[in-house]
């Protein structure tokens, strides 16, 4: 089983699908977009965890295909700004009003507008692709615990909203599961709307539980800080912010360029410095953050190595990475932004191989028929007998239940 | 470790307080029971322990209440947090992170203790409460059991001295209820912590023991002493108990074990007897066939070649762990979930492609929680909404309510009965359509034993005039008072099916208090043992 003490840095994982992001913003060529989304799909697929952040790749992959969609019915409907002479079809045009010039409604629909649009919605969808392979890969409340102190309350607040979430699917169909037993219909808008109200009020009687368990664990315990650190803390956080208003204010009236920048830096330093003083009141530590060891170099330097070298390209030769939609071309593979692309891969490799995936519940044979009865000696169970595979099964129903509402809705 | 001195609380907008003159010491080390009827304030006596009353709930708490020396008044729950664990009636809305590991963690990086202390910490927890497997696990794919055991884990990395748990096993099946137990077990025996914990389902609780604090009644003193000398006067009390008051045995025997060394005589005055014969069940027509059933959610097949015939005037009890499918099936007679194979035929009619408005006629669910089924404000409006949902005449559901549930007043609004009128009052919005079929989902989780022997009186007088009633239940004592029939469900697949004594008596997790008592004997209840007795005079 591969531990936390070998899992990557959440942030290595990031940087190297911006690093893809990056180079796939520099082209618009569909060959080199593809093999961008084949390098993310591929390494997600074999370094991905069976956690439920990793199955929402799948919808990033919906969303980006949506977007596409989106782009080629905007060229056809709208127009396309691209003069193209293969029409394919003429759409019946409205006529707009003389405030709306410059829109067009229907028309003619060429080739190379469709092209144009195609190519930029890949683009586009690729972006999102790479986002969502960070996030099937990296684990957000572990990217989320490497943030610096001072950013904690807001990590912890993104924390428990994801775990809230999956709880007001759940709340949902339970509720309407509910609606149907008393003879009303359980499907459609109206039955949603009349259940948000008791999900609303489940979701909060469920925060103040969890805000009363997390008192009750002490969080927002505070050290003792003497009466006079306290005041510098307030006087430095309170100066700074008005040092970081005076010092805006002065940039954007362009008064005193070079005095409002010099406040502005001031009072940044100022505030930040009351921030520092005001993490010494916090009493927190951190339990095994993550270390970025050659691995995370591996994976980050791969993805910063991808960006660097197609921005070089991009310079280059800006022909084949952004060919030109007029005339009408079929694209070329260009060799070695190809190659860049393929660096893209070393994560594939150097990332630790995820844990083996477990067992659905059907694998062995009759072992788990035994009764609990005959678990362990002292009544708790043995290793495997109660590993709650039917609890996992509807935890994963419920995730996928959220993803398909996700995607859907 | 725990004091208690003269305290009362009261909450705003409340006519009577919910403590009133509590005087209670509890020593280091002693694993103490709180137990009582519903709304005697046995959970808001557990919060103010850990501080949480007054400091989170508001209300005003007179005297004074000390843990390991700490004033409550003017310690704010963070603040005991080094000394008092708490967790909570749901072990879910416990969680703030998402992975096991993380959990147990997270207390001490609240308390700011040092890197390399946090690290062996959650090794020990981990290997104490058995959790080692599951540290890498998300929190969300747990099963009840490990769910709770992670939760009472997450309080103990921070070493308190104190643990304070509310239900720690109601919602769990027998099995996992055994391992909770266990693992608090050893947490007094090994780490000399002190547990106060309150528990309805005292056959699971009361031999572990040390100490019991009864709450008879809403404000009335506690009654502190040792278990035998508390359930001897107590209104709420295990089967075995109350087989000790009908056999005459004093001071009463709390485990089976000390029962079973005392009935020898009792098994010979009943030598003679029989239980009455189960009930006969007309061979009518089947107000429920399931052929095959298959149904898969998600990735995991659900259920599994299931046969299940329900015939009118039945009692059903569907049994087997946390997961094991009980939930899945029900949601298939109420057409929740369309098979993935085989049939289910509910009145003649496929659920899952029925109306939901035709489909209330065929069959009801009470759901796990009454609440779901209720949206009005008030009792009377709650009513009048079932009757227009069911096309009954007006004033049906108002009667039944007034059948089930004398003196609640019209304008009550749900929320504020009790779990057992709430469940009596989905009961009656269930019936209004009088549905031959009558489905429970978990129906005394919560309940005390007085709401559990009404409701089980109900459910009686229903199979009694012909409705088919299938419950889905981890508690044993409900089964064999009620059920005519035991259906054992595990991973999904049916591993038993048959009349419940047959069933029960032999296995040894959903045998009841008294089956296991009076073995070889195939007596269930306290009730057919007395009966015997009365007839044999």
């Amino acid at each position: 089983m591969s531990g936390r003490s070998h899992a990557l840095h959440a942030g290595a994982w990031w940087l190297w699908a911006l690093g893809l992001a990056t180079a796939a913003s520099r082209t618009t060529n569909p060959l080199l977009l593809s093999l961008v989304v084949a390098v993310a799909g591929y390494v997600v697929a074999v370094r991905r965890t069976d956690a439920p952040w990793a199955r929402s790749y799948g919808a990033f992959l919906k969303l980006g295909l949506v977007v596409l969609v989106i782009r080629l019915v905007f060229a056809i409907v709208l127009g396309s700004p691209v003069p193209g002479t293969h029409v394919l079809f003429t759409l019946p045009q409205v006529p707009l009003p003389h405030w709306a010039q410059g829109v067009r409604l229907g028309g003619r629909v060429t080739a190379e507008g469709l092209a144009f649009a195609g190519c930029d919605g890949l683009r586009l969808a690729t972006l999102l692709v790479c986002v969502g392979a960070a996030n099937a890969l990296a684990n957000p409340a572990r990217l989320l615990k490497s943030l610096p102190g001072a950013l904690y309350e807001a990590g912890v607040a993104v924390v428990v909203a994801m775990t809230f979430a999956p709880n007001l699917v759940a709340d949902v169909s339970r509720l309407r599961a509910a609606r149907r037993m008393r003879g009303r219909a359980d499907r459609g808008w109206r039955a949603l709307a009349q259940v948000g109200l008791p999900v609303l009020e489940g979701a909060l009687e469920r925060s103040v539980a969890l805000a009363a368990a997390m008192d009750a664990r002490g969080y927002g315990r505070t050290a003792d800080v003497p009466r006079r650190v306290r005041r510098l803390t307030a006087a430095l956080t309170l100066g700074g912010l008005i040092g970081v208003c005076a010092g805006s204010y002065g940039l954007l009236a362009e008064a005193g360029g070079g005095l409002g920048t010099g406040v502005l830096v001031l009072g940044l330093l100022v505030a930040l410095a009351g921030l520092w003083l005001g993490g010494r009141r916090t009493v927190r530590t951190r339990y095994r953050p993550d270390r970025w060891g050659t691995r995370a170099w591996l994976v980050s330097g791969a993805g910063i190595a991808v960006a660097v070298l197609m921005i070089r390209a991009a310079t280059s030769d800006p022909g084949a990475l952004t060919p030109p939609a007029v005339p009408l071309a079929a694209p070329v593979l260009p060799v070695w932004p190809a190659l860049a692309v393929l660096v893209g891969l070393v994560p594939a490799a150097a990332a630790p191989a995820p844990a083996a995936r477990p067992r659905t519940g059907r694998g062995e044979p009759d072992g788990r028929s035994e009764p609990a009865w005959l678990d362990g000696p002292d009544g708790r169970p043995g290793p495997d007998a109660r590993n709650g595979l039917d609890g996992r099964g509807a935890a994963a129903a419920v995730v996928a239940e959220w993803e398909k509402k996700g995607t859907s809705g | 470790m725990i004091r208690f001195e003269n305290v009362g609380v009261r909450y705003a907008d409340t006519a009577a307080p919910a403590l009133a003159g509590i005087e209670l010491t509890v020593p280091e080390g002693e694993l103490c029971l709180l137990a009582g009827p519903s709304g005697v304030g046995k959970s808001t006596l557990l919060n103010a322990v850990s501080g949480l009353v007054p400091h989170f709930t508001g209300g005003r708490l007179t005297g004074r209440v000390t843990v390991a020396g700490r004033d409550t008044r003017t310690h704010r729950p963070r603040e005991l947090a080094d000394v008092v664990g708490t967790v909570g009636q749901d072990p879910a809305a416990h969680f703030v992170t998402d992975v096991v590991e993380d959990e147990l963690a997270y207390g001490m990086e609240s308390l700011g203790i040092a890197p390399d202390v946090m690290r062996r910490r959650v090794e020990e927890t981990l290997d104490l409460l058995g959790l080692a497997e599951l540290r890498e696990r998300p929190i969300a794919t747990l099963s009840g059991g490990q769910r709770q055991r992670v939760a009472i884990g997450s309080v103990l990395t921070a070493h308190p001295r104190v643990l304070v748990l509310d239900e720690p096993t109601s919602a769990l099946d027998p099995g996992a209820a055994e391992e909770v137990l266990a693992v608090l077990q050893r947490l007094v025996h090994d780490l000399g912590t002190t547990v106060l914990l309150a528990e309805h389902r005292l056959e699971r609780v009361v031999q572990y023991a040390d100490l019991v604090v009864l709450l008879p009644a809403p404000g009335a003193a506690a009654v502190v002493g040792g278990p035998a000398e508390v359930m001897a006067v107590s209104p709420v009390r295990p089967p075995v108990v109350d087989l000790a008051r009908l056999a005459g045995w004093s001071p009463p025997p709390l485990s089976v074990r000390d029962a079973r060394r005392r009935a020898g005589p009792l098994r010979e005055r009943l030598a003679g007897c029989s239980p009455a014969p189960p009930r006969q069940v007309a061979d009518a027509e089947p107000v429920a066939v399931v052929r095959r059933l298959a149904v898969r959610r998600g990735r995991v097949e659900a259920l599994r070649g299931v046969d299940l015939t329900v015939r009118p005037g039945e009692a059903i009890a569907l049994m087997g762990r946390n997961g094991a499918g009980k939930s899945t099936l029900l949601g298939c007679l109420t057409g929740l979930h369309a098979p993935t194979g085989g049939s289910v035929q509910v009145g003649g009619a496929v659920p899952h492609r029925t109306a939901p408005r035709e489909l209330v006629r065929r069959v009801g669910l009470v759901p796990q929680e009454p609440r779901d089924l209720l949206y009005a404000d008030t009792v009377a409006g709650e009513c009048a909404a079932a009757d227009t949902d069911a096309g009954a005449a007006p004033g049906s559901c108002r009667a039944l309510v007034g059948e089930l549930l004398s003196g609640v007043p019209d304008a009550t609004h749900p929320r504020d009965l009790s779990e057992g009128q709430r469940l009596t009052l989905a009961l009656a919005v269930v019936l209004t359509a009088r549905p031959p079929l009558l489905l429970l989902d978990e129906p005394t989780r919560g309940l005390d034993y007085a709401a559990k022997a009404r409701l089980t009186a109900h459910l009686r007088s229903l199979a009694d005039a012909g409705h088919a009633i299938v419950l889905a239940t981890h508690d044993v004592e409900l089964a064999a008072e009620l059920a005519d029939r035991v259906v054992i469900l595990a991973d999904g697949e049916v591993v038993a099916d048959g009349p419940t004594a047959e069933v029960v008596v032999s296995s040894p997790a959903f045998a009841p208090q008294v089956a296991k008592v009076l073995q070889p004997q195939e007596w269930l209840t306290v009730g057919q043992v007395a009966a015997a007795l009365d007839g044999g005079r």
